[in-house]
């Protein structure tokens, strides 16, 4: 059985350290904040300017001037603290930020990442994604292994417009986990979801890569 | 000296005219200046440059003057859930740059800050930094982006006291503090207005110096994109 959205954002939590600052993006990312492992204190940054996003609000403590970075109101911690959009950019850009998850349409076997237009489409712009990319610490990619149509994501070359250039560092896919040591060395296959076996990440897959299971 | 108004039509009074390039505060509807907004559609002025995060949603914030055709040009990172944008930029009949998050306050807040120009790792490799001159610093590749200097900035606050000292406040700041610094003039709109010594000046978000126009636009009927709750746990 493959993972499943909240099976791959658990595996995502597993890389939270105690102590991270850490940036969510938007779709299956967010739901990592679900599985913040028990006695770990992580503290999770919107980049519209909040440090220490609290959960949804109850309903009677919708405030509109309390927002995630996806528009949706949030609550905050006794420990939150507010500021404008250029300071939030500098702690990403200045690379205080430990960690960030996001979604991609495609992965390059060197780290490049994809997840912002798709040529002839509608679109929509990049938000805060190329900041993000390139000033945090540590950059988590969960996506499927393939696109609807069934076509590898994690391949030797993206084929649409780069968010960014050689930057990922683990991809956490339905099928399995990639990791590199640093950003010149090749990605390796370290663990598969339960019931998938090698050879069929090897046939959806067209990245080079090394296994190390 | 005369800083407080009594309308968002008085307070740009003079500083309005077509072609004018804007910088306007808010992420997403929250902490629009959506009274400036009304005024500024309200004037008929148009071929406007708008440098701002979103583009509103259809009929609120900037996306109302997209309706009325007022906008030539927006310089935003996200311009998602808004239908008549769509069908501008489709048609061409709109010009979008588009230009990362981070990177668009950092243009506003250096531009108020008198850099014209700034080294940035975000975009390189991509087609954001296409044309852009690239530089070698400590063996790390660097983009340049220009500071923005508006004719215009346009924010929104939530208290300010008659100098024109402001506060924000909770997530309602982000781009807002930026876009007041770049403008030649920045017109503010707050919730209350009070009296000089009512707020601590050790908490004061945005200096009076970067504030020349204010006025109160209570009440507000402040619009929420995605209400997200959840349940009360049973006692």
């Amino acid at each position: 059985m493959p993972w499943d959205r909240n099976q791959m954002a658990a595996r995502a939590a597993q890389e939270l350290e105690d102590g991270f600052y850490v940036n969510l993006g938007i779709g299956i990312p967010t739901l990592v904040a679900n599985y913040i492992p028990v006695g770990k204190t992580v503290t999770l940054q919107s980049e519209n300017g909040m440090l220490g996003i609290g959960p949804f609000p109850y309903p009677d403590e919708v405030d509109a001037d309390l927002i995630n970075a996806g528009k949706q109101t949030i609550s905050e911690l006794a420990s939150s603290s507010y500021f404008s959009s250029d300071q939030s950019f500098a702690m990403i850009r200045g690379g205080h930020i430990d960690l960030t998850v996001l979604g991609a349409m495609e992965v390059s076997q060197d780290g490049d990442i994809a997840n912002w237009m798709i040529p002839g489409k509608m679109i929509k712009g990049m938000g805060g994604a190329m900041d993000l990319v390139a000033g945090v610490k540590k950059i988590i990619v969960v996506m499927d292994h393939v696109s609807k149509s069934g076509s590898p994501k994690f391949i030797p070359e993206c084929s649409l417009p780069l968010t960014g250039k050689n930057v990922v560092d683990l991809i956490i896919t339905d099928l399995g986990v990639f990791r590199r040591k640093d950003h010149d060395s090749p990605f390796q296959l370290v663990e598969l979801a339960p019931g998938v076996t090698e050879d069929e990440i090897a046939e959806k897959t067209t990245a080079a890569y090394e296994v190390a299971l | 000296m005369k800083k407080i108004y009594d309308s968002a039509e008085a307070a740009l009074d003079g500083l309005l005219r077509d072609g004018l390039l804007i910088a306007a505060g808010g992420f997403g509807l929250c902490g629009i200046p959506e009274r400036l907004l009304d005024a500024i559609r309200d004037s008929g002025v148009k071929d406007l440059t708008f440098v701002s995060n979103n583009a509103g949603i259809d009929n609120e914030g900037i996306g109302k003057l997209l309706r009325t055709r007022q906008v030539r040009k927006m310089i935003s990172s996200y311009v998602g859930e808004n239908k008549e944008f769509e069908r501008q930029f489709l048609s061409k009949e709109l010009e979008v740059e588009f230009c990362p998050q981070g990177t668009l306050a950092e243009r506003m807040r250096a531009g108020g800050a008198g850099i014209p120009a700034f080294y940035t790792k975000t975009g390189v490799g991509t087609v954001v930094a296409e044309g852009k001159e690239h530089k070698e610093f400590d063996g790390e590749t660097y983009v340049m982006e220009r500071g923005i200097n508006a004719d215009l900035s346009i924010i929104k606050g939530w208290k300010a006291d008659e100098a024109g000292n402001l506060m924000f406040r909770k997530t309602a700041r982000n781009f807002n503090q930026p876009a007041a610094t770049c403008g030649k003039v920045c017109v503010a709109e707050v919730e209350e207005i009070v009296p000089v010594g009512s707020l601590d000046p050790d908490c004061i978000h945005l200096p009076s110096i970067y504030v020349n126009r204010l006025i109160c636009g209570a009440p507000y009927d402040k619009k929420i994109e995605f209400v997200t709750t959840r349940e009360r746990e049973e006692a």
